[in-house]
C-alpha cells in the first residue's frame, strides 16, 4: 500500500554506520592507492588508516533508544527533523531554517524563571544541564497537518517548576522565546507578528508528565533550527504551542495570548490540542501527512496521548476551546 | 512531400522551451532527492506555483501588446494558457493521487468542506474548459461565445491567487505578491486605467522622440 523511501525509515544510526562504512573504504582505497603507487610510503599510509579508526564512533551515533514510537511507527530520520522547520524568527521557509540558523550562537543562555513563584531563578546553561534527562520519542504534530516522530531529549517541565515553587494563585504559565533582531533575519522580514514569540500552558498542562523541556534529540544536543538550547514539547497539541529557544518562563494568572493567537484568533486557540473532530477553518485536520509516507494517515484525537491528557480537559467543549 | 515554412517566431519557440523547464528541472530534483523532506507538499506547491505563473503571464500579453505595440505576444496566449492547464492538471494529481493517495472520503471533507479546495478546483475546472475549447474551431463554433467564455481566465487569475491565500499562515507574504500583479493585470483591461497608462507611456515615448 504504503511505500516509503528506505532513506526515510533508516533509523540514524544505521544511516550514519552506513556513511562512516563507506567514508573508511574510501580512506581505504585511498590509502590502498598510495601503497600501489609507492611501496615506502606504507608508513604514513597505514597511519592515516588507523587515524579513522581511532576517531571515537560513539560521537555521531545517536541515542535513540527504540526505532519506533509506542504505535510502531519509524522515527524520522536526524537528516528530516533537522530540515524542515517552523520557526519564523528565521524565515517562514521550512527548508531554509537550517541553513540561515546554522552556528547561530545559543551559549551562554539563560532562561529567567519568575513570576508568582517563591522562588525565582534564573538557570544558566549548566543548571539546564544539572536536570536528569531522558529520551522520549514523541509525535509532533503540526497545525499544517504534517507529522513526525522525534526521539526526543529532555527532562519533564514539572522538575524545573518544582525548584522554583509556584505559588497557589499561579493559573497559566507563560513562555517567551528569545527577541533576536539583529541575530535571526525573520523579524525584519516579518514585522507583521507581535514579536518575542509567546506560548502558554495551563498550570495543569505544564506539571504533565508529558511536558517536555528538550535540550536534544538523537542523544544530541539540540540544533539552533529546532530550537537550541532548550525548547517545549508538549506532544498532544499542535507543533506550535512547543515554543522554541526559551528565555523567559513566567507564572501568571492570567490566560497569556499566544503569538498565533493575537495573528489570528479565530484559527489558533490557546489551547491548540490535536482534535481531528475540530478543523482548521481553513483547512480539515481529520488526516495528517507523515513525513516520509505517500499518502496520509488519519489524526489521532491529543495526537494518541488521549490515555494521558483527556482528563484534563473534562467537561470542556473542545471544539470552543480550540 | 513539400516542407512548409515554420511559423514559429523565436518569441514563442522561447516560451514553448521555458514552460517545460520547470517540470524537467522538478522531476530531475525528484530524481536527485532535491525536494526535501516533504516531497509532496513541495511538489505540490511548485506545480501550482508554476501553474499560477504561467496563467499570468498569459494575462500579461494583452497589456503588453497595448503598452508596447509587441505584438507576437498575443501569440504566446493559448500556448501559455495550455501549460498553465498543464501543470494546474499535475499540481491536481499529485492532491489526489499521492497526497491523498485516492482516500475518497478525505478528499470528499477536503473538497467539500474546505474553501481553498473548492476555489482550486473551480480554477482547474476554469482551465479544462478554457483549454478544451482552445482551438480554432471551437472558437469558430461558439463564435461570440468564445471570447466571453474565455473572460473567464480574469476569474481563473483571482481565484488562484485567492486559493494561494487561504492556503498559508497569516504573514506569508508570497501569495501576496502574486495578488498585486492580478490586481495590476486586471485594472490595465478597465478602460479608463488603461488609457491613462496608455497615455502616459504614450507622452514619455514622444518625448525621448
Amino acid at each position: 500500500m504504503k511505500k516509503i523511501k528506505s532513506s526515510e525509515i533508516t533509523p540514524e544510526d544505521i544511516y550514519l554506520s552506513r556513511r562512516d562504512f563507506l567514508k573508511s573504504l574510501g580512506i581505504v582505497s585511498a590509502s590502498a592507492a598510495v601503497l600501489a603507487a609507492c611501496g615506502p610510503a606504507a608508513t604514513s599510509a597505514t597511519s592515516q588508516v588507523s587515524a579513522a579508526e581511532a576517531e571515537p564512533i560513539d560521537s555521531v551515533t545517536p541515542a535513540a533508544m527504540a526505532d519506533t514510537d509506542e504505535l510502531g511507527d519509524p522515527l524520522n530520520s536526524f537528516e528530516d527533523i533537522t530540515n524542515y522547520n517552523n520557526y519564523y524568527e528565521f524565515t517562514t521557509d521550512k527548508q531554509r531554517v537550517a541553513k540561515l540558523s546554522e552556528g547561530y550562537k545559543t551559549s551562554p543562555w539563560e532562561v529567567q524563571v519568575g513570576g508568582l513563584v517563591n522562588n525565582p531563578k534564573t538557570f544558566s546553561l549548566d543548571d539546564l544541564r544539572n536536570f536528569e534527562t531522558e529520551e522520549r520519542i514523541y509525535r509532533m504534530r503540526c497545525v499544517e497537518a504534517w507529522s513526525m516522530v522525534i526521539p526526543w531529549k529532555g527532562f519533564p517541565l514539572s522538575k524545573l517548576l518544582a525548584e522554583v515553587e509556584p505559588k497557589s494563585e499561579a493559573k497559566y504559565v507563560r513562555f517567551e522565546t528569545i527577541y533576536d533582531p539583529e541575530g535571526m533575519p525573520g523579524f525584519k522580514k516579518n514585522p507583521w507578528y507581535q514579536w518575542p514569540y509567546i506560548e502558554g500552558l495551563s498550570v495543569d498542562e505544564a506539571m504533565h508528565d508529558l511536558t517536555l523541556m528538550a535540550t536534544g534529540l538523537y542523544g544530541k544536543d539540540l540544533l539552533p533550527q529546532n530550537g537550541a538550547p532548550v525548547r517545549l514539547v508538549v506532544p498532544w497539541k499542535y507543533g506550535f504551542k512547543s515554543i522554541k529557544s526559551i528565555v523567559k518562563i513566567d507564572l501568571v494568572t492570567e490566560q497569556p495570548t499566544s503569538l498565533w493567537m493575537a495573528a489570528a484568533p479565530n484559527e489558533y486557540g490557546f489551547y491548540a490540542n490535536v482534535n481531528p473532530n475540530v478543523n482548521h477553518p481553513r483547512w480539515s485536520q481529520a488526516s495528517e501527512r507523515r513525513i516520509g509516507e505517500l499518502g496520509r494517515r488519519g489524526s489521532i484525537m491529543f495526537n494518541g496521548y488521549e490515555d494521558e491528557v483527556a482528563h484534563l480537559y473534562d467537561g470542556m467543549d473542545l471544539s470552543v476551546n480550540y | 512531400m513539400k516542407r512548409k515554412k515554420s511559423k514559429w517566431t523565436p518569441l514563442q519557440i522561447i516560451a514553448h522551451i521555458g514552460a517545460w523547464i520547470p517540470l524537467v528541472v522538478g522531476l530531475w530534483d525528484l530524481w536527485q532527492g532535491n525536494l526535501g523532506p516533504d516531497i509532496i507538499r513541495e511538489a505540490t506547491l511548485r506545480t501550482g506555483k508554476t501553474a499560477l505563473i504561467l496563467l499570468l503571464l498569459s494575462l500579461a500579453c494583452t497589456p503588453i501588446n497595448f503598452l508596447f505595440k509587441f505584438r507576437p505576444a498575443l501569440k504566446l496566449r493559448r500556448p501559455l494558457g495550455l501549460y498553465s492547464f498543464m501543470y494546474a492538471s499535475i499540481h491536481f494529481a499529485i492532491f489526489i493521487g499521492v497526497d491523498y493517495f485516492f482516500d475518497f472520503g478525505l478528499i470528499q471533507d477536503a473538497l467539500l468542506e474546505k474553501r481553498y479546495a473548492i476555489v482550486g478546483f473551480t480554477t482547474g475546472l476554469i482551465l479544462l474548459s478554457m483549454a478544451i475549447t482552445s482551438t480554432i474551431g471551437w472558437q469558430r463554433r461558439l463564435k461570440k461565445n468564445w471570447k466571453r467564455l474565455h473572460r473567464l481566465a480574469y476569474v481563473a487569475g483571482i481565484l488562484a491567487v485567492v486559493h494561494y491565500i487561504w492556503l498559508v499562515k497569516q504573514g506569508v507574504s508570497e501569495p501576496w505578491i502574486y495578488a498585486g500583479i492580478v490586481v495590476v493585470l486586471l485594472s490595465l483591461r478597465i478602460k479608463p486605467i488603461k488609457n491613462w497608462v496608455a497615455s502616459l507611456f504614450r507622452s514619455r515615448s514622444s518625448q525621448t522622440a
